[in-house]
């Protein structure tokens, strides 16, 4: 039997360390859970995510169906709801709040000036900051797009919560690990919509899939003003918004 | 000649230290990084499937229609053809599963339409809104509309 060193070392140490049931079992260990779905091809997906700006009401169904679906921390949002208040000519300094992630909706009202809502979700980045400060590989893009957080790699050191431009990150209180959106990476690898999507009434927000021709995306970029948030951070997010106001930050 | 020797001998336990040491971390490496790792980039492929493994909350419009195609059609008709089953009646994966261990309790109209439909500046122009205090004064709105067709019959 040919061998390289490489692997006579790798063998033996691993013998010489472990009792030789236990080397055996680790090779099972090791190759990790085979859940995966059958019919889902990662390869044939790449999530993206449409804001119609003018058809959000702020009725909070989105921030409620994330917390239910995802089991949100109180206090602490994957997506949520921003009111934007401009008043006269004002743009470069709206009034933005957001109380409790517009989880309750908004009850009070602006009489005067410019007002809209807008919807903010993980951008699922296609270069994310997010991914590229994390000195663990805990944080990490699928080959199908979407930006997800390994719980068990995590250290907790906050880095990609500092590098997200848009603020999608949190520290979850009870893991003590990064969390974010998932796109609700559970369903839609299972033919589903995200949580939010689902629950949206009106629907302002519509989950797209860039890889799928047949997907209404395609049209969409081509025929309407679209939008990314912060273009010049060169992030390459992929939640793209329809009439988007100079305002927004 | 003698001294020389001496020194190799040293030089052979520095060697053999060494080698240990880089024997510790190649097996301990082998050990603790999961054979996987790296193969869509330098992440864990197996963290994605402990992603999906998370139970799934909201069934989806489509599993309701399953078996309330009563309600659908209905719905199919009026201005909340598009709203999705799960937006007002809330996440019911488990009632799709097993329809007697989880029956959904019905919405309060008073509270559930205003949550939509109460008047506020910020909302778009063409969405229709009421002050719900002047429109109903309380009542619930299922007094007079049908949910899942709004529009009552007589305006039409």
């Amino acid at each position: 039997m040919e061998m390289t060193r490489r692997e006579m070392i790798r063998q033996s140490g691993k013998f010489l360390l472990l009792t030789s049931a236990a080397a055996t079992a680790l090779e099972y260990v090791l190759a990790g859970k085979a859940e995966a779905s059958p019919n889902y091809d990662i390869t044939k997906h790449w999530w993206a995510m449409i804001i119609d700006v003018d058809k959000c009401i702020g009725c909070g169904n989105c921030v409620r169906a994330c917390a239910t679906e995802n089991d949100v921390p109180e206090g602490f949002f994957r997506t949520w709801i921003e009111r934007y208040h401009v008043e006269g000519w004002d743009s470069a300094h709206p009034e933005v709040d957001s109380p409790n992630g517009g989880f309750d909706g908004f009850a009070d009202d602006h009489k005067s000036g410019k007002n809209f809502f807008i919807p903010k979700i993980c951008n699922h980045c296609a270069d994310s900051p997010c991914t590229q400060v994390c000195p663990v590989g805990a944080t990490f893009t699928t080959p199908d797009g979407v930006v997800l957080v390994d719980e068990k790699y995590c250290l907790g050191c906050r880095y990609c919560i500092q590098a997200c431009p848009y603020g999608c990150r949190f520290l979850n209180p009870k893991k003590n690990t990064a969390d974010k959106c998932t796109l609700c990476y559970h369903r839609i690898t299972q033919g589903l919509t995200t949580a939010c999507c689902e629950a949206c009434p009106t629907q302002a927000r519509v989950l797209a899939d860039l890889k799928n021709p047949k997907d209404p995306i395609h049209e969409f970029l081509r025929t309407n003003d679209v939008q990314v948030l912060k273009p010049h951070m060169a992030t390459g997010a992929k939640v793209f918004y329809k009439n988007l106001d100079g305002a927004v930050r | 000649m003698k001294d020389l020797l001496r020194n190799a001998e040293h030089l052979v336990r520095v060697v053999v230290l060494l080698a240990l040491g880089a024997t510790a971390f190649l097996v301990i490496r082998h050990a603790v990084v999961p054979r996987d790792f790296g193969k869509y980039g330098h992440f864990r492929p197996g963290s994605m499937d402990d992603v999906r493994s998370r139970p799934i909350k909201f069934a989806g419009h489509e599993t309701c229609e399953a078996c309330h195609s009563d309600q659908a059609e209905a719905k199919s008709k009026g201005k909340h053809a598009n709203v999705a089953c799960e937006a007002c009646h809330g996440a019911l994966a488990k009632h799709a599963e097993d329809p007697s261990a989880v029956t959904p309790k019905l919405p309060d109209t008073a509270v559930l339409c205003v949550r939509c439909h109460e008047a506020n500046s910020a909302k778009p122009k063409n969405f229709p809104q009421v002050v719900s205090a002047e429109h109903s004064a309380g009542m619930p709105c299922n007094t007079c509309h049908k949910p899942h067709s709004p529009r009552i019959e007589s305006e039409k």
